[in-house]
């Protein structure tokens, strides 16, 4: 429809990335945050490193806690909550880290992914990490996470990274023995998957804006 | 710019007394506010149309053709009529019969209905809200504009032959608004017919009314209906008022706090920030409301929820009062002084458009059977022979 609304693109050069960081730790300092800047780094150097220039985003959930419930029970964020949103749908790349409560990510966690549009994350890379107490809830990545990300179709980076609390006192090239290498070689490794994905991807496909994708009356009274 | 209220019909608790009214007493007391609206000077009372408790207004013609009967003035419509749900006969039917006996002191408004179960209910499909929408509405008009009809479609029983009565009154059709929140494909429609397209964001920041606004008025110029300006607009809007601003909302709140939809959920502090509730003085509101149209442009209705939420009847009907003799006539001047000479004033009325109609040649016939129809050329009589 080439008379419908134009949109406005903000204007950046083409080696510009966004990434949007969101993260639901509660504590401060918080071991979820501080994975989210770690895997924040990974990504930012290695797509520097292809000649990007990396503008990150933060997105502290506690903050928003009670806008998201608002949101749920009114049916639209407003405010600060709005903003944010509008800054992960536009964002290049998403890193997403959760602590792991009761087997899964939080409820402030999901309850935020629950308020996003089913077209938000749609072929957006994403990357994918959750902390907890014990090493033994690692695998709540790729049972719980992974699939939430996968309905809402993103590009979901094949390494996601697990931090127990042991780990942030394991030495760089030590790992547990178990083939998954220490903490800064996953973090280091998944950032760069993800960075893979963004510089593969090229310039990113903005949403579509639902007015300029309606089609023309005669269209819906004659098509399907 | 027209000014009305429209009513959800929901039967709710009032939160300070624990007082549920029932079913009876509460389409009383829709009648009652419609009445005292009316009275009032008030110019628009629309009733919504709902299938499933907690709400009571099933029958929007049943109603809206008692208070033809009992009011004066008030133009009766609806908030909206389910365009996916009902069988588009039973629409073009009803509604012309409203229009006969209102003596064309009615119009009426489109919108899908936002309750899941109600379309399997009725035997359709939630996922084909939109399509069943252009089709249906489709339908209706060619009923009301063409004496008889041969019609297939996808969703309903082909119809040959079919004439709908009575035939609209001074063989013109009601005007029609369509009601969305969310779909630019409403807005498309109600652009393509040059029909009137109202938002209702009573639960929306202001940004995204606009955002579909413009558009409506883009595509209504795009369609050859007039400039965008000229469209013909409405929006929803949700009030309380008392005379002492801390007064209405020391009042509201046990309403706001426990009311369905948004209660236990946002502070009244930050809904009242994010939405066009009002709670306070006149001035309040009328400051508030005469700011719209420097976002969507002037526009032709403005209607105000005000009986939800478990508010008593005697409540209502004092916020009746303060709207129509407190903020309405100060919003009218202020409406008036921001329209553009050259855009219409109000929703057009049936006499205007029976006048319009007839300079175009396009008023149809007020009874079938003397001569044949203009599309087809069939006589009732051949048809049912």
């Amino acid at each position: 429809m080439t008379d419908s609304t134009e949109r406005t693109t903000t204007e950046r050069t083409t080696t510009e990335r966004t990434i949007a960081v969101v993260h639901a730790g509660l504590g401060q300092p918080s071991s979820t945050r501080l994975l989210a800047d770690r895997l924040a780094g990974a990504t930012v150097r290695e797509l520097e490193a292809l000649g990007h220039d990396v503008t990150v985003e933060v997105i502290e959930l506690r903050d928003h806690g009670h806008a998201i419930i608002d949101a749920m029970l009114t049916g639209f964020p407003t405010g600060d909550l709005a903003d944010a949103i509008e800054t992960i749908t536009r964002a290049d790349a998403v890193i997403a880290v959760t602590p792991l409560f009761t087997t899964t990510y939080s409820g402030l966690f999901k309850s935020f992914v629950d308020i996003l549009d089913k077209e938000a994350l749609t072929g957006m890379p994403v990357l994918l990490g959750a902390t907890g107490g014990t090493p033994r809830h690692s695998l709540a990545l790729e049972y719980s996470l992974r699939p939430l990300f996968t309905y809402l179709r993103a590009d979901v980076v094949t390494t996601s990274v697990f931090a127990a609390t042991d780990d942030w006192a394991q030495a760089a090239g030590n790992g547990h023995g178990d083939g998954g290498g220490s903490l800064p070689q996953r973090i280091e490794r998944a950032g760069r998957s993800l960075a893979a994905l963004v510089f593969a991807r090229g310039e990113h496909a903005k949403p579509a804006d639902p007015f300029s994708s309606t089609p023309s009356f005669l269209d819906m009274l004659g098509g399907d | 710019m027209q000014f009305g209220i429209f009513s959800v019909s929901d039967v709710t608790t009032d939160p300070t007394t624990g007082h549920t009214p029932d079913d009876t007493e509460r389409v009383r007391a829709m009648l009652t506010i419609a009445k005292h609206a009316d009275e009032a000077g008030l110019d628009v009372f629309a009733t919504g149309e709902h299938h499933n408790p907690p709400f009571v207004a099933s029958s929007p013609t049943t109603m809206l053709g008692y208070l033809a009967g009992v009011t004066k003035n008030i133009t009766l419509s609806t908030a909206t009529t389910l365009i996916t749900t009902n069988d588009p006969v039973r629409i073009a039917e009803e509604y012309a019969m409203l229009q006969v006996i209102s003596d064309g002191r009615m119009d009426l408004m489109m919108g899908r209905g936002n309750t899941g179960p109600v379309y399997p209910w009725f035997g359709q499909d939630i996922r084909q809200g939109i399509p069943l929408a252009i089709e249906n509405y489709a339908l209706v008009r060619r009923l009301w504009t063409e004496d008889v009809v041969d019609w297939e479609g996808k969703f309903r029983t082909p119809l040959q032959g079919f004439t709908a009565t009575p035939r609209p009154l001074d063989g013109v059709p009601p005007f029609v608004w369509h009601g969305s929140i969310r779909s630019p494909e409403i807005a498309e429609q109600a652009a393509y017919y040059g029909d009137g397209f109202l938002h209702n964001n009573i639960f929306w920041p202001i940004s995204h009314t606009k955002q579909m606004i413009a558009f409506y008025r883009q595509r209504f110029e795009h369609y050859g209906h007039g400039r965008a300006d000229q469209a013909i607009v409405g929006l929803g809007g949700q009030a309380f008022i008392r005379k002492n601003s801390q007064a209405a909302w020391d009042e509201f709140r046990p309403y706001f706090d426990n009311a369905p939809v948004y209660g236990h959920g946002p502070s009244m502090e930050d809904f009242t920030r994010d939405t066009p509730l009002t709670v306070g003085s006149p001035q309040q509101v009328i400051d508030r409301y005469g700011s719209f149209i420097d976002d969507v442009g002037y526009y032709q209705r403005q209607l105000f929820l005000i009986d939800h939420a478990g508010l008593p009847l005697k409540t209502v009907l004092e916020q009746i009062d303060l709207l129509a003799s407190d903020v309405v006539p100060e919003l009218r001047k202020i409406a008036e002084t921001k329209r553009p000479a050259d855009v219409p004033a109000n929703p057009p009325t049936h006499t205007e458009r029976v006048a319009a109609a007839q300079a175009k040649g396009k008023a149809g016939a007020t009874h079938v059977g003397d001569g044949g129809d203009e599309y087809t050329g069939k006589r009732a009589e051949e048809v049912l022979s």
